[in-house]
């Protein structure tokens, strides 16, 4: 187990959110979308151009640019 | 006989407009939200004997004070106080959606709510216990099925008849948001229920709740509130010892935890909803991870190569269908007022009115009605690849790119549509920006649209390179894509770093599951948008083509101006050139002449000038007042042969001139009609204005760059 960030994820690892280092509206939204610290994530994939990303979680499939994925830690399974 | 409103409420994607159509039908109306460009549709149902008003809230994930939505939400729910909210949830996304869900109940609505999409969640395996969510929320729950109309909804009608006789329950709900938190919210709520701040809108918990959350519009209010009473001691010190709670809150956390109010008060709200899920009332029946029907079709169509290759072919198809298919009601359109000017020139004697109604009134309401079919078409295959989620993915794909000069992944849709790729309408492309969700993203994209290639600037691409370059037509049809392309994003780079400048809005989205759209939906959602078109733009559109029709008319030549000038020739005809007198004699005339000192520097003439005036009434304009201002006579499309063939023999020409003309079409003032609908979606008549000014400015630069870098190459 190792907690790394979720830029460096790859393609269809899982993890569990440990923080969102993002304050005020980028914050926001973030949590507005059910970014939290234990939400539990897969890597769907990425954008031809490998950014951005997409992400399953609760059920649903989000998309967040690299920049933004920075922001977020993830424990992960190896 | 009673009356009573319903707010309808959800997250995007949760079915909310197929639950809004299913349950009023045709009978909606659309409008927008006092001062603002949010969509507002209402509609109404009737159950036994009360009626009830349905508002259809935009689609939000929350209710901070993040976007115009969220606002324009929270304020209707808070100042017009709906009888009921009946707040959409999707079943197979229960987590992420009660979210909202909660956040209606802390602000003590009227809530209930309509677990849609039950037929999905049952296909994923997921099965939900109704009732005890219900009695968890303390909330009544109904399970509907929008997709289906009438019968998914039953259930939700039977419920609103009856709650609302005997009266919806407000909820009471006291989340727990921590020590820290708690203590804080229990004495700012003290003070805000001392103060009677915003009592009478909001309860005091809320109120102090959206302060720790460090809320702009309830911080805002504190502050005018302030400046409303003076500074009178009970309201500093009011002011005074909320800020302290809220700074040693915060302070506070940071120190222990690391974190932030807002954070953490997110965080419990997932916790609690979590914590009502876990008792039971979602089961899962089989492994997660199973690979779904949309995840296959996402390996297809966002796949690193195919993604692309399936994406050109999909916008091809779009644009070939949009421009193919209303080609023909087109035609329609343009043979009935043909025949309404034929009938028109018939009956009437010559003279002005005659002028008028056929020049002004006939050919400026057939301008508008020009333009129905295609924004028919276009939002038809639009609304068919948004309701699928298509274009989510679209945008997914281009984001990088289009991040790169500060516009969307979404922008792509206006650009082609506007003539990306060469014959497209900026009309329909400007309203498609509505599919852009940020607004400095969109307001940049809706700016630089014009610039696209649309059909009416390619006739006059057409004339200038049949009578220069007649040899490289293909070379320079690609060059002008090319060039418009790099305008177009450079100048949408100048935007997003000048007047709209700013942080990118997150690319944070949700790619909603591959879905078959509904024909009602689709087809609500085309008729919506063309009428509003029609009955928006049409009006404006009208007055600016007789004020056009004017300024090309009046003043006109005196009675004893000679009719037949001696120097006449046989192609030169005495008529044509008895209109170029009057042409130049008009108050557009005498506008192009005094501007040519101007416009001699990007190399262009009274005749010019005149032909780029009318061009603003419609860019293939540019062709026939040329002919007209070089006394050629009304231009067909047989006549352009040899108009061609009069400019490339015209001394005042060159192969430069061309070039020049080229770029100041491409990128000057958009044709009035694409004014008119940008002042409407950008909300404002100053944007309209400045891209008429921007623009041509622009252009003229532009155009006057390469002109003289030309000459004095000795081009």
């Amino acid at each position: 187990m190792g907690q790394i960030n979720l830029r460096h994820m790859k393609d269809k690892q899982r993890g569990t959110i440990r923080m969102i280092k993002a304050n005020g509206e980028m914050g926001r939204r973030l949590r507005d979308m059910g970014l939290v610290p234990g939400t539990e994530i897969c890597i769907q994939g990425r954008a031809p151009l490998y950014d951005p990303v997409s992400i399953r979680l609760m059920g649903f499939t989000l998309t967040l640019r690299n920049s933004e994925a920075d922001y977020i830690e993830v424990e992960v399974e190896q | 006989m009673t009356t009573s409103t319903i707010a309808l409420a959800g997250n995007p994607n949760s079915g909310k407009t197929t639950l809004f159509n299913a349950l009023t039908g045709a009978r909606q109306h659309v409008g927008n939200y006092p001062g603002v460009t949010v969509e507002k549709k209402t509609g109404r149902v009737s159950i036994d004997d009360t009626t009830f008003t349905i508002v259809d809230l935009p689609g939000t994930y929350s209710l901070t004070a993040y976007s115009l939505e969220e606002v324009v939400a929270r304020d209707f729910l808070s100042m017009e106080k709906p009888d009921i909210i009946v707040n959409i949830v999707d079943a197979s996304n229960l987590e992420r959606n009660l979210y909202l869900t909660l956040q209606f109940m802390e602000m003590g609505l009227p809530v209930c709510i309509a677990l849609n999409m039950m037929d999905v969640a049952k296909k994923r395996g997921i099965s939900i216990d109704i009732e005890k969510l219900s009695s968890l929320l303390d909330v009544p729950v109904v399970p509907t099925i929008a997709r289906q109309g009438k019968k998914g909804t039953e259930k939700l009608l039977e419920m609103l008849a009856c709650e609302f006789n005997g009266t919806i329950g407000r909820p009471s709900i006291n989340i727990s948001y921590g020590n820290d938190v708690d203590q804080a919210l229990m004495k700012i709520e003290t003070l805000v229920k001392e103060h009677g701040f915003l009592t009478h809108i909001y309860p005091a918990r809320w109120t102090a709740l959206k302060l720790i959350e460090n809320d702009d519009q309830i911080l805002q209010l504190v502050r005018e509130h302030q400046a409303e009473k003076g500074t009178g001691e009970t309201t500093t010190l009011f002011m005074e010892k909320v800020f302290n709670v809220l700074t040693d809150l915060a302070s506070h956390l940071e120190l222990t935890l690391q974190s932030y109010p807002e954070a953490i008060i997110a965080d419990y709200r997932y916790g609690y909803i979590r914590s009502i899920l876990k008792q039971g009332v979602i089961t899962q029946n089989h492994d997660r991870s199973r690979l779904e029907i949309s995840d296959r079709m996402d390996k297809v169509l966002t796949h690193r190569l195919l993604g692309p290759a399936i994406m050109v072919t999909v916008i091809y198809l779009l644009y070939h269908f949009t421009f193919t298919y209303s080609e023909v009601p087109v035609g329609w359109l343009e043979s009935i007022f043909a025949m309404a000017g034929g009938a028109a020139d018939s009956i009437m004697a010559d003279g002005l009115l005659k002028s008028l109604i056929i020049s002004g009134i006939i050919d400026g309401v057939g301008g508008v009605l020009g333009f129905v079919p295609l924004i028919m078409f276009m939002f038809f295959f639009i609304a068919i690849l948004e309701d699928s989620g298509y274009l989510a993915r679209v945008a997914f794909m281009l984001d990088r790119v289009f991040r790169v000069f500060g516009l969307h992944g979404s922008s792509v849709m206006p650009f082609i549509v506007s003539g990306g790729i060469g014959g497209g309408c900026a009309v329909p492309g400007i309203m498609a920006t509505r599919t852009l969700k940020s607004r400095k993203e969109r307001m940049a994209t809706l700016l630089t649209v014009p610039f696209m290639n649309c059909g009416a600037k390619l006739p006059v691409f057409m004339l200038l390179i049949a009578a220069f370059f007649e040899a490289h037509r293909a070379l320079l049809m690609f060059l002008i894509t090319i060039v418009s392309w790099t305008g177009a994003l450079l100048v949408a780079k100048l935007f997003r770093s000048t007047i709209v400048r700013g942080e990118a809005t997150p690319f944070i989205m949700e790619l909603p599951t591959y879905r078959l759209p509904t024909v009602t939906g689709v087809i609500i959602h085309t008729w919506e948008r063309t009428w509003q078109y029609i009955k928006k733009a049409g009006t404006v559109i009208l007055a600016i083509s007789v004020i056009l029709w004017a300024m090309m008319t009046f003043p006109s030549l005196p009675e004893d101006h000679p009719k037949y000038i001696g120097n006449s020739n046989t192609t030169m005809d005495a008529n044509d050139e008895h209109a170029q007198a009057a042409l130049r004699h008009s108050l557009a005339g005498r506008l192009g002449t005094a501007l040519e000192g101007v416009t001699a520097w990007a190399g262009f003439d009274w005749r010019i000038n005149i032909a780029l005036v009318g061009g603003f009434a419609a860019k293939e304009v540019v062709v026939s007042t040329l002919g007209t201002a070089l006394s050629l006579g009304e231009i067909g499309e047989e006549e352009t042969l040899s108009l061609a063939r009069t400019l490339s023999q015209d001394p005042g020409w060159r192969p430069l001139t061309a070039v020049s003309l080229i770029l100041f079409t491409m990128f000057y003032a958009p044709c009035f009609v694409s004014v008119v609908c940008l002042a409407r979606e950008a909300g404002s008549w100053k944007w309209g204005l400045f891209s008429v000014v921007f623009n041509t400015g622009f252009a003229f630069l532009i155009a006057t760059a390469v002109y003289q870098a030309g000459s004095s190459m000795g081009f």
